[in-house]
């Protein structure tokens, strides 16, 4: 699995497993995640195919540089174990589990992805977990699912389906959203895993994804699942730090440097004192920065 | 393996080939290919590959071929035999691979 929390995880593009020709251009978009669906993007009948159409894929022509996963179809539908049995073969970073609601539901395919593993002798625990969060009893849940198994790095919140379980109306401004997105972001920042903001589904209003896109930015979210590739570049911007968020961030670490170099109790920027999350935020800046491609050297120097 | 039922793969779409599966006494493949030109002998040898890992000896094959890679012909093939077949594929063979 992939240790590095600082991985960028702005942007997650769903392509549907029953389309050779997108699966093979949506790796040459700049999203960093890329998501291979057997759920809903495929018909009932097209199943079976995509199955072998995506583990095909994934071992002759993997898009190199991304994060892959493979969403699977829901635990109580029949091609549960077949999705499996093909997706664990096709070693994807992670498998996307849709609507889940309890930790249980994440052990299950948790224990059946590790005896996989064996049978096809591919390394233990190579493969994490991301789980969609996608109705009310998952995020009154989202807790216990984040740290229900080691396995899970990330949990994703669905709006479509979770306001339709609410008997809600999804709006552009979201906020029959606000909750859930909170609730599943703390279930993600005290289990230490990353927190992945649902889609803007009106792929047409690009000022609407740029508020939308903000606001998930600002309330502390890694990324956003997206469905266009029009939508990549404006997502991954809001998560990449600005020139403004990297200079500051690098005087941050500079003064504290300074400061315990000369022996400092209390040491000061601007006149204010650095403590010890101003030091946590300019660390994880520095690093989504460098992660997107910021060249970064001492002494307050870098280069995009 | 004997084929029981026609069947088939894929779509007409471009980068994708339509695989249809029937019964027959020996083997036919019949392809129709954009690319036939510089990859018919390739294709054939892909198809003919994928009916002899499941044994199939009896079956009219016919490729529509939209461009499809390598691997979408041999995704589909294995997709259409199975369903002409009536078996789910066995994921264990990829194992020793």
């Amino acid at each position: 699995m992939n240790a590095n929390k600082h991985s960028l995880r702005r942007t997650c593009l769903y392509v549907s497993g029953a389309n050779p020709a997108n699966m093979l251009q949506a790796g040459f978009y700049n999203e960093d995640c890329l998501v291979y669906d057997l759920e809903d993007s495929v018909p009932v009948s097209e199943k079976d195919a995509a199955r072998h159409l995506v583990y095909m894929t994934l071992r002759h022509h993997r898009p190199k540089n991304k994060y892959i996963l493979i969403r699977i179809n829901g635990l109580d539908s029949p091609f549960i174990e077949e999705d499996l049995e093909a997706a664990v073969r096709a070693r994807p970073d992670a498998i996307r589990i849709p609507k889940v609601e309890c930790a249980h539901e994440v052990q299950r395919v948790a224990a059946r992805i590790t005896q996989i593993e064996a049978q096809a002798g591919i390394e233990a625990n190579s493969i994490a977990l991301w789980c969609n969060i996608e109705s009310y009893l998952g995020v009154l849940r989202a807790g216990e699912i984040a740290s229900a198994d080691p396995r899970v790095t990330a949990l994703a919140l669905g709006a479509e389906d979770f306001t339709a379980s609410m008997q809600a109306r999804r709006t552009k401004a979201g906020l029959e959203i606000f909750y859930a997105r909170n609730a599943v972001l703390l279930a993600c920042r005290a289990a230490g895993i990353n927190a992945i903001d649902a889609v803007f589904s009106d792929i047409h209003d690009i000022e609407g994804l740029r508020e939308d896109a903000a606001l998930t930015r600002n309330l502390g979210f890694n990324g956003k699942t997206v469905v266009h590739p029009n939508q990549i570049d404006i997502v991954n911007a809001f998560f990449t730090p600005s020139e403004k968020e990297i200079t500051y961030a690098l005087r941050v670490l500079d003064a504290l440097e300074e400061g315990e170099r000369a022996g400092k109790g209390a040491i000061t920027l601007d006149g204010g004192m650095i403590d010890k999350p101003m030091e946590l935020r300019a660390q994880t800046t520095l690093a989504q920065a460098e992660a997107a491609g910021c060249i970064i050297e001492k002494g307050g120097q870098y280069a995009i | 393996m004997d084929v029981v039922n026609t069947a088939i793969a894929g779509s007409m779409e471009s980068g994708d080939v339509l695989f249809e599966v029937d019964h027959s006494v020996g083997l036919s493949i019949t392809i129709d290919s954009i690319v036939g030109a510089l990859f018919l002998e390739d294709i054939e040898q892909s198809v003919r590959a994928v009916l002899a890992e499941f044994g199939v000896e009896n079956a009219a094959v016919r490729l529509h071929d939209k461009g499809a890679l390598d691997c979408v012909i041999r995704a589909r093939a294995r997709a259409a035999i199975c369903s002409a077949c009536n078996v789910r594929y066995d994921w264990k063979k990829e194992d020793a691979l």
